[in-house]
């Protein structure tokens, strides 16, 4: 596989033969990957295919991953271990392996074919060979699906699902489904899912009859089962509506839709708009459906009951749709009640297998260096910059102090390189302390000020908006692709001068830095032109040197904010792109957008370092930890999920949200994110144990922000409703732990505190507030655009 | 889930495909027609679905054309040419044929080329900051223009506060009626009451805009008139925001071409009724008005309107406030105004228009202050001389005890003499305290040495209790109750301001009738010397320089309500009356004459010894 990333243009299919111990034998599941390893980043034939297929990138990703920056990474280990399992294809798969090449070979991927062959070690003449034009530009998995309508290729391959079963029914493989695998819509091809099946009449008398059990049994039971309403019913409908029973389909449709949970109702929306074959094929929604098994966490004695009346039964039709589509995680204990099972559900894949959350995450912070501060603060910047490691002695002060003992869930401080600092940063690290002496304790009683940046004449468009650590500066990203800096402080802009008239100074003067400085060019805001869509993501880099910013055109660009130009155009999502984040420590950013992908890049690099591949739609919205060490990502598939950027593993999956996630927030200590979603909900989450810990209740429309304070006792977050919110943090967490917490289980009982919680609110002129920030010292700001 | 059922998607009919079909030239079956209309519908659906992911993260509510086009690209389908709006379009239906379509108004390109103003671009996009919340309290000027506590509301009374409050600052006068009529008679909004005060205490938001302040008055109206309402505490926030309508230098004054004035004498009315209507609810209340309204006055570096604000405003409290207020300070704010009206060159001309403003209104409060003060002279006097029985003088009479605006009913009108109480304690430091009624001849006398003879004019019977009473009873929504028994002592003499329905203040026809000191002649001399201000139409019927024995009155009184807009004077002649300065004020009461339309004669005057019947 690594020898195959140079390749340009190849797909490489990897099967993944696994033969599971079903009922019916001929609907042997197997995993068809296509890994299209990109060659050239601008290449106009993967354009096309990563938007399709994910799952290809997650795999590509393990690939290209080793060794560039990240030396320290074990390597790709998750993807080795899959190749070693398509060498051994079992003779049962034989045959699913010819159907699969026939398929291939129906649809002119004579290339794909050739590998595959030669990996499964398959002879020439197993297939009889036909067409062999090249697969020109229409691009393998979409030209895949696209192709697939008739009948023949689906009813021989009539079983296909997400790799996720792979993943859950080989358990002894810990780190292959911790790996980008597991979790992703491994099969981008759909060729088929649902075959015909029994008299479409029937399904009506099938579902009443389960939801007659399912209302019969005991109380502490049916809010469990109830849980199987839901996938149940959209399966069922999809395979009416994929055996063209269009009738019985609508039919189907009116008569159970209501009993569904009111969060599903956008998801049904879509479904209902759906009634005809043809409509399966591009709908982004159903393929994720069915590529993944919708998870469902039922204690032992309710599957037993369950199990027990489909046998009983007879009712083959449901407990397929069960066996195959639906991935149960069984648990020993009480089963859960209603409100349990509600805070959990929503997403578009139900909720996450408890194993998901189980591998350990390094939440703590890395240990600061030390620099040792200036004895007072009337000391002047400039003698600490002359004389700063000798002559001061090591400070007192408790952020000093702090930092010296290592953290016990810390990382390694060298789990990831991290860059050099430099003196600049050092200084800044100093001003940093400096300002955090004289910051203000926040709690209940003593809450923010808070300051409003209003953007004024905003008439294109404001969508995106961030402010330095510092707040000296507060860029905004605009819908007409512009990208405009404002300095904050009376501080002008200026730009560095040209080449011609660098030469001309000093270069051992004490203030070069001033000097290299055009004081002509100073002004108050500076456009950058680049982009060629709305700009919806933008952030500065620590060092305040370079702004990031993402773009509908499907790139990532790095500004220069010393000569206010564009320094590189990072290309690889091909798709709009929705947010982009630096590092806490610089040099890293990441980037997460439509084609359901994350990428983890390095400002030097011109390809991403790791592709965090496994979510089931967009990718709304990126955080890196403040240890640098994972990235968090909300997608609109109403999922979180942290990455480990050592080894591009998903280590934590946090479902509950009922609405795509457009927020998140790390508390500044790292064990807690808060996220923020359409639904007007915050959630809290305790990223050590992987549990939901809190959900705060009261804004009225989307929260587009989330911001801890500096010392994380309040949450800000500001919303689509004109209004920012103040949240008691530290009560939210420290109510949690002393609280018998039972990690053990997984199962969460939230307190509906929210209105305890709510220390305030604080309405705007009609400005929805798209983004927060405390300054080091506390000060809350937040920024928007005045909308008349 | 029903709502769902019943929300069905829009779809494009069979009909509409199989028209697109013959107009790009193909001819097409009905089935297939049905076919492609439901797959249009549903890739129509499906984009739109996408589209809103554009939306969502470009952090709008809206969904534009723009936001469609690139789904579409995305999708890999020709975009929708033409440029996008920011405001949505509406469709216009033509009646016959059942045709929707945008409308799209031809461009004259000539005219386009050739215009002369070329529109300015937009203003440039920038940040600024306010600090909105300090300490993580509000206490700065809140902020947004609904309070979020609307939100805890349930939702009908909600939709009615945004129904009500678009439709009073809305566009639609017709709709500003029925949403002011309702807010009148809706038993069922004391929840709202907070927001409403709240969307009036924007006023100081909208001083430019004439207009908004007039509706906010009006629906501060509607509130005080609303029966099922108790204003409560919030009275004082209404009146701190009526009272910013009548003093404050509003922005929309600079533009003399608004017409604040008659702002200002509506909001001064509606000060009046608040006060007499619930001011009891607030003690001290009317110390407080009459405070600010002194400040005001007493300050010479506001604007004139402002003094005019605070005259109207005086006058509307009633007599006893200009009595105690507007008078002591006359002598000191005359020479101010004295200054302004003689000065005559061009560019004081705005400044002496509104001086005669302030002219005219402090001629008509203090006009009714002697009237008053002459009635309720002759009342107490009447009081002391034993009981009228006051049978024969029936509610006209009563009427003209108590003109205009009747005493609230019996629990407020015990608290309007609370209120009137204060004003005779008085409150800490205020300089009235000291302040000694002076006597009616007095008073007269140094009036009539700053207004001369138009005060003389002006200062007349009214047009006769017969003429108008019948137009009086119906001025307020109120029920107009009876006087609280004859006059027995001072206090009932107090004379409510009156309320029009129209916006202008005018001196009450409340006048008891009264004879003249005759003017004094030394004082007056000085300022006889046709330094008097003739302001109002009607000093046309100025009698040439009265001399002490023959009075002339000129029967000045504004008729009210509907039925007359604008002063309609009566002249008449007197007889001579003997001069009265010397006499002490309650014989003087008797002499005043009592002016009768024919046929309704004022009988408790008539019957009245004290009172002088002159026929007509």
């Amino acid at each position: 596989m690594i020898a195959l990333t140079g390749k340009n243009q190849s797909y490489v299919l990897v099967l993944y033969g696994l033969c599971f111990p079903l009922i019916h034998v001929a609907h042997a599941q197997f995993i068809l990957k296509m890994a299209a390893v990109q060659g050239g980043m601008g290449d106009a034939d993967i354009k096309t295919d990563i938007k399709t297929e994910p799952s290809a990138d997650g795999f590509g990703n393990n690939n290209a991953n080793d060794g560039r920056v990240l030396s320290a990474s074990p390597g790709s280990s998750s993807s080795t271990g899959s190749n070693k399992q398509t060498a051994a294809v079992t003779p049962e798969d034989q045959q699913t392996l010819l159907a699969v090449l026939q398929f291939l070979k129906k649809n002119k991927l004579s290339e794909s074919v050739e590998i595959l062959r030669r990996e499964a070690g398959l002879p020439e003449n197993s297939l009889d060979p036909k067409a062999n034009e090249s697969a020109g530009a229409g691009s393998g998995g979409a030209a895949g699906i696209v192709d697939l309508e008739g009948g023949d290729a689906s009813s021989l391959l009539s079983r296909v699902t997400g790799s996720s079963s792979a993943g859950a029914q080989a358990p002894t493989k810990g780190t292959f489904i911790c790996g980008g695998k597991k979790d992703q819509p491994d099969v981008s091809v759909v060729l088929s899912a649902y075959s015909q099946q029994g008299d479409p009449t029937l399904y009506k008398v099938y579902y009443r009859d389960l939801k007659k059990f399912i209302e019969t049994v005991l109380d502490c039971h049916r809010a469990e089962l109830s849980q199987v309403f839901y996938p149940l019913f959209v399966h069922m409908y999809l395979e009416l509506v994929y055996n063209n029973h269009e009738s019985e389909a609508k039919a189907f449709f009116e008569k159970f839709s209501g009993d569904q949970e009111c969060y599903y109702e956008e998801d049904l929306r879509i479904l209902s708009g759906l009634t005809k074959k043809e409509h399966m094929r591009g709908n982004e929604t159903l393929l994720d459906f069915r590529t993944s098994k919708f998870v469902l966490r039922i204690s032992r004695d309710s599957y037993q009951l369950l199990k027990r009346h489909l046998q009983e039964r007879q009712n083959n039709q449901i407990w397929n749709i069960i066996q195959e589509h639906l991935y149960i995680d069984i648990f020993d204990g009480m089963p859960r009640s209603k409100s349990q099972i509600d805070a959990m559900s929503g997403s578009l894949a139900g909720e996450a297998k408890r194993e998901a959350n189980k591998t350990k995450v390094y939440y703590g912070l890395l240990k600061e260096p030390e620099i040792e501060l200036p004895l007072d603060d009337e000391d002047e910047e400039a003698e600490n910059e002359e004389g700063k490691p000798k002559k001061k002695k090591p400070k007192k002060d408790s952020v000093g102090s702090k930092s010296k003992k290592q953290d016990p869930n810390a990382p390694s401080q060298n789990r990831i390189p991290l860059p050099e600092l430099k003196d600049s940063d050092k200084l800044d690290k100093i001003m940093y302390m400096k300002e955090a002496t004289k910051r203000i304790r926040l709690g209940p009683d003593n809450l923010p000020s808070v300051c409003f940046y209003t953007f004024l004449n905003a008439y294109q468009g404001l969508t995106a908006v961030d402010l330095t650590d510092d707040s000296s500066l507060i860029a905004g990203g605009f819908a007409d692709s512009t990208v405009r800096v404002w300095s904050v402080t009376p501080k002008k802009l200026r730009k560095v001068k040209s080449a011609a008239d660098l030469n001309l100074i000093d270069k051992e003067s004490d203030d070069v830095l001033e000097r290299i400085m055009d004081e002509k060019t100073a002004s108050e805001s500076k456009i950058m032109y680049g982009h060629s869509g709305p700009v919806y993501g933008i952030s500065f880099s620590p060092d305040r040197n370079y702004l990031l910013s993402s773009s509908e055109d499907g790139t990532v660009r790095l500004w220069s904010l010393l000569t206010f130009t564009c320094l590189v155009a990072y290309k690889g999502h091909n798709y709009p792109v929705w947010d982009t984040q630096f590092s806490p420590y610089g040099y890293y950013f990441v980037s997460g957008g439509h084609d359901r992908v994350a990428r983890l890049w390095a400002t030097d690099h011109y390809q991403p370092l790791r592709i965090f591949s496994g979510h089931l739609a967009d990718i709304t919205c990126t955080r890196f930890h403040p240890n640098s060490n994972y990235v968090a990502t909300g997608s609109s598939d109403r999922t979180i999920r942290l990455w480990d950027v050592l080894s591009g593993n998903c280590v934590r999956i946090f479902t509950g949200h009922k609405g795509p996630i457009h927020s998140l927030a790390f508390s500044p200590n790292g064990k807690f994110l808060a996220s923020g979603a359409t639904d007007g909900r915050v959630l809290l989450w305790d990223i050590g144990h992987g549990l939901m810990v809190g959900e705060l209740k009261g804004h009225t429309d989307t929260i587009y922000s989330l911001r801890f304070s500096r010392d994380g006792e309040i949450l800000a977050s500001g919303s689509m409703d004109n209004t920012v919110r103040l949240w008691d943090a530290m009560k939210a967490f420290d109510d949690l732990e002393t609280d018998d917490f039972t990690a053990a289980t997984g199962h969460i009982h939230l307190q509906d505190n929210s209105q305890e919680l709510l220390l305030g609110t604080y309405t705007t002129k009609s400005t929805p507030v798209i983004h927060l920030h405390f300054t080091r010292r506390n000060l809350l700001l937040a920024a928007g655009a005045f909308n008349p | 889930m029903a709502d769902r059922e019943e929300r069905r998607f829009a779809e494009v009919s069979r009909e509409s495909v199989r028209l697109m079909a013959e107009g790009a030239g193909v001819e097409l079956g009905d089935d297939v027609a049905a076919l492609l209309a439901e797959d249009v519908c549903y890739r129509l659906r499906e984009a739109t679905q996408s589209s809103s992911q554009f939306m969502r993260h470009a952090k709008r509510r809206k969904l534009t054309v723009e936001d469609f086009n690139r789904a579409l690209r995305w999708s890999n389908v020709e975009a929708i040419c033409g440029y996008g709006a920011q405001d949505a379009l509406p469709f216009r239906s033509v009646k016959e044929g059942e045709l929707f379509f945008v409308e799209d108004r031809d461009v004259n390109l000539v005219e386009l080329a050739l215009a002369t103003n070329i529109p300015k671009g937009c203003a440039e996009t920038m940040v600024r900051v306010n600090v909105s919340y300090l300490d993580g309290k509000g206490n700065l000027e809140p902020q947004g223009t609904v309070p979020t506590a609307v939100q805890s509301l349930s939702d009908d009374l909600l939709k009615y506060y945004q129904q009500i409050t678009r439709a009073i600052l809305g566009e639609d006068p017709h709709l500003m009626k029925v949403a002011l009529l309702d807010l009148q008679s809706n038993s069922k909004i004391a929840a709202l009451l907070p927001y409403f005060v709240y969307v009036i205490s924007g006023v100081k938001s909208v001083s430019h805009d004439l207009e908004q302040l007039n509706r906010l008055m009006h629906m501060v109206k509607s509130l005080v008139q609303n029966p099922y309402l108790y204003l409560g505490s919030y009275v004082r926030s209404l009146v701190s925001s009526v009272m910013y309508c009548i003093l404050e230098p509003l922005a929309a004054s600079i533009n003399p071409l608004n017409d604040h004035w008659t702002l200002r004498d509506y909001a001064a009315l509606l000060l009046s009724h608040i006060f007499w209507t619930h001011g009891d609810l607030v003690s001290g209340l009317y110390h407080q008005i009459l405070l600010s309204l002194q400040k005001v006055l007493s300050d010479p570096v506001r604007p004139l309107c402002s003094h005019y604000g605070a005259v109207v405003g005086l006058h509307a409290l009633g007599w006893k406030a200009v009595e105690r207020v507007l008078f002591p300070h006359l002598p000191a704010y005359w020479a101010n105004l004295q200054a302004v009206l003689d000065d005559y060159s061009v560019s004081n001309a705005q400044v002496k228009a509104d001086g005669h403003k302030v002219y005219g209104a402090i001629l008509v409060a203090v006009e009714r202050l002697l009237k008053m003060k002459a009635l309720s002279l002759s009342q107490s006097a009447e009081g002391q001389s034993g009981a009228h029985p006051g049978s024969v003088v029936g509610a006209v009479s009563y009427r003209v005890n108590s003109p205009g605006l009747s005493p609230p009913p019996e629990p407020l009108s015990e608290a309007a003499l609370g209120i009137a109480s204060h004003l005779q304690v008085g409150g800490a430091g205020c300089h009235w305290e000291e302040w000694t009624p002076v006597p009616l001849p007095a008073m007269y006398c140094e009036l009539y040495s700053f207004f001369g003879d138009s005060l003389a004019v002006r200062f007349s019977t009214g047009t006769g209790f017969g003429t108008h009473s019948p137009c009086t009873p119906s001025q307020l929504g109120d029920s107009r109750k009876e006087p609280p028994g004859p006059a027995s002592n001072l206090d009932t003499t107090r004379k409510m301001p009156q309320l029009t329905a129209n916006l202008n203040i005018s001196p009450r026809q409340d006048g008891s009738p009264r004879t003249d000191p005759p003017p004094p002649t030394t004082r007056g001399a000085p300022r006889s010397a046709g330094l008097s201000r003739e302001v109002f139409p009607k000093a046309r019927f100025t009698s040439p320089q009265t001399t002490p024995p023959a009075f002339s009155f000129l029967i000045g009184g504004r008729q009210m309500g509907q039925r007359c807009q604008g002063r309609r004077p009566f002249q008449t002649m007197f007889a001579t009356t003997p001069p009265v300065s010397a006499i002490p004020p309650r014989t003087y009461a008797h002499k005043l004459p009592v002016i009768g339309r024919v046929g309704k004669p004022v009988r408790r005057w008539t019957c009245s010894h004290y009172s002088l019947h002159l026929p007509l």
